[in-house]
């Protein structure tokens, strides 16, 4: 049987997810994922013809806060985790691809 | 050379920065500047275990853009994640909406020269958080500051119907001012609170057969002039990279430029290989948007009259040009001191030279809009209707606006306080009419001879008596009374 999720969907997703992958372990990600793939798709087995797709696994909708500001981190509080910082900042490694922005 | 016309295709996508007091999942402030990583908390810099909670004025406030382009407000709306790689937004992913957008399908009227107008075709517009800032580069690290991240964006994306840098422009304007109406953004290009990213393409008709170039998309401009720039630019580089190389849409990827400002041209930044890289997956911490019409209806009560109306209506209602009502209408408060100027009786094309003429001025050095420099829409109104009668002059009207803005004083208080106020009284004119008349003979004979110097000679007496009132003289009596002696 060939693997659902072959080597090439691999590598992509490997990329996407920025890891990097031996050919060893492409090769095992191939087999294991594809066995994973297949005991999901017992699902499709169900009929769910009439069933509406679900956008949120609670039955509840529209929780809301007002527009109030609410204290914030002070600036050493807010960087005490950071692995490195410079002045008020967050110091991380330069942004190649700058393309960023929301 | 064979025959070739070129068509420009433009489609935009614009985010523009809600104007509420706190960012859209968190309560941290939002305000420009600031020291950095100051207005942030454990949710928008992505901590563990947080929790977003959506901000309710954020969404009611998309909601009223929608509605005013003209989009569809769906009654059920809910929330995805889009995968994200830059430590600007920490978590990995952005908070946006991917199939079941807050509006869609709607449309809005842009000026075109002359005063038409073109419809532009709105396919979506949805909510998202803004990420944070990378500020600078420090060799071979980044500087990065949190406090523009969950900032609430409304994201609108046209359909591809504008056709040169003159409409993108125009839409661009277009919808500040109707944001800027309905108070939802404030709009500040300096602050970025509009940033646009035009897609264009070329279709060229070269012997008959028709042939689309690849589409750049040109990321985050910030002001007008970036933006109409590009689309040139980019037409004219798409344009030779056809001639040159035949490139078309079908030989390659669409690309991402950035915009190089002090060289005014377009930047090849990458070019997309995934269409779907994003990898959209719906958010499970922040529940589905159900909409109802109790709600929608408390919603439209902000809508009001949207600056295109308004500036047709102040062509059609009050005669006048469209390039005087597109400064009137040019934001809500001056369009409405206007209509309250007019209603006080006035001709209206008088209030406009006032407003735009010397309000103008006297709010730009005041730093204000013309509605917020003390003097009520009324009372200025019946300044205007005071030259309307003759009252004053239109000279002397600049002076008593100046001085209205200044002691706050009534106009007609002011035109006696300074001896302002013209004399139509016939007999004080007549007796300064008659001295003229006897003082210069000369003038009086070119004006009863008739002939080429008839009508200079009847100015340079006009003129004299003028000057013997010393301004203050109706000049319609004194002209009236003129042609009669000398007739």
């Amino acid at each position: 049987m060939s693997n659902k999720i072959d080597e090439l969907q691999v590598r992509t997703v490997a990329k996407l997810a920025r890891l990097e992958l031996n050919d060893d372990e492409v090769a095992r990600f191939s087999v294991e994922l594809s066995s994973i793939l297949g005991y999901i798709e017992k699902l499709g087995e169900l009929d769910t013809d009439n069933v509406e797709p679900l956008a949120h696994c609670l039955a509840i909708h529209n929780v809301f806060r007002e527009d109030v500001v609410k204290p914030s981190l002070d600036n050493d509080t807010a960087l005490a985790n950071a692995p490195a910082r410079h002045d008020e900042y967050f110091k991380v490694p330069k942004i190649l691809d700058d393309a960023g922005g929301a | 050379m064979s025959d070739i016309s070129c068509k420009i295709i433009v489609g935009l996508e614009i985010h523009v920065q809600l104007n509420t007091k706190t960012k859209i999942f968190c309560g941290c402030a939002l305000a420009f500047g600031g020291v950095a990583n100051t207005r942030v908390c454990p949710v928008c810099i992505g901590m563990p275990g947080v929790m977003p909670v959506m901000n309710k004025k954020a969404y009611e406030y998309s909601v009223l853009a929608g509605l005013a382009l003209n989009c569809n407000i769906p009654s059920f709306t809910k929330w995805d994640r889009k995968s994200y790689y830059y430590p600007d937004l920490p978590k990995n992913y952005q908070i946006s909406q991917y199939d079941l957008p807050m509006s869609e399908h709607g449309y809005i009227e842009i000026p075109l020269e002359g005063g038409e107008t073109k419809r532009i075709r709105i396919l979506r517009a949805h909510l998202e958080e803004d990420a944070g800032k990378n500020t600078h580069t420090l060799g071979n690290f980044s500087a990065v500051d949190l406090n523009r991240a969950g900032t609430p964006l409304l994201e609108i994306v046209t359909e591809p119907d504008m056709n040169n840098g003159a409409e993108v422009k125009a839409l661009a304007v277009e919808l500040q001012r109707i944001v800027r109406y309905l108070g939802v953004s404030l709009a500040d290009m300096q602050k970025g609170h509009m940033r646009f990213e035009p897609n264009i393409n070329l279709h060229i008709t070269k012997d008959g057969k028709v042939y689309k170039t690849p589409i750049s998309e040109v990321k985050n401009l910030n002001s007008f002039r970036a933006l109409e720039g590009s689309v040139a630019y980019e037409a004219k580089r798409q344009l030779n990279e056809f001639l040159e190389h035949g490139t078309t849409m079908e030989m390659g990827n669409k690309a991402t430029y950035g915009w190089d400002d002090v060289n005014e041209c377009t930047v090849l930044q990458r070019v997309k290989e995934e269409a779907h890289d994003y990898r959209y997956f719906p958010e499970p911490d922040l529940v589905p948007i159900e909409m109802n019409e109790e709600w929608l209806n408390e919603i439209k009560k902000g809508l009001c009259e949207l600056p295109i109306a308004k500036q047709k209506r102040f062509v059609s209602e009050y005669k006048l040009s469209d390039y005087d009502a597109g400064v009137l209408t040019a934001d809500r408060a001056t369009g409405e001191f206007f209509d309250a100027a007019v209603a006080a009786g006035a001709t209206p094309k008088r209030v406009c030279n006032l407003i735009t003429q010397v309000g103008a001025k006297l709010a730009n050095e005041a730093g204000c809009g013309v509605a917020e420099l003390g003097v009520d829409a009324e009372v200025l109104g019946k300044l205007a209707k005071m030259v309307d009668d003759s009252e004053v002059s239109a000279s002397a009207s600049v002076t008593i606006f100046e001085e209205m803005v200044k002691t706050k004083k009534a106009p007609e208080v002011i035109a006696e306080e300074m001896n302002l106020m013209q004399k139509s009284d016939a007999g004080e004119i007549e007796a300064l009419v008659d001295a003229v008349i006897a003082e210069n003979e000369k003038a009086v004979a070119d004006v009863k001879e008739g002939g080429k110097k008839s009508k200079k000679s009847m100015g340079f007496l006009m003129g004299q008596v003028m000057q013997k009132s010393k301004g203050q003289a109706n000049p319609k009596v004194v002209s009236q009374l003129l042609a009669q002696k000398l007739s």
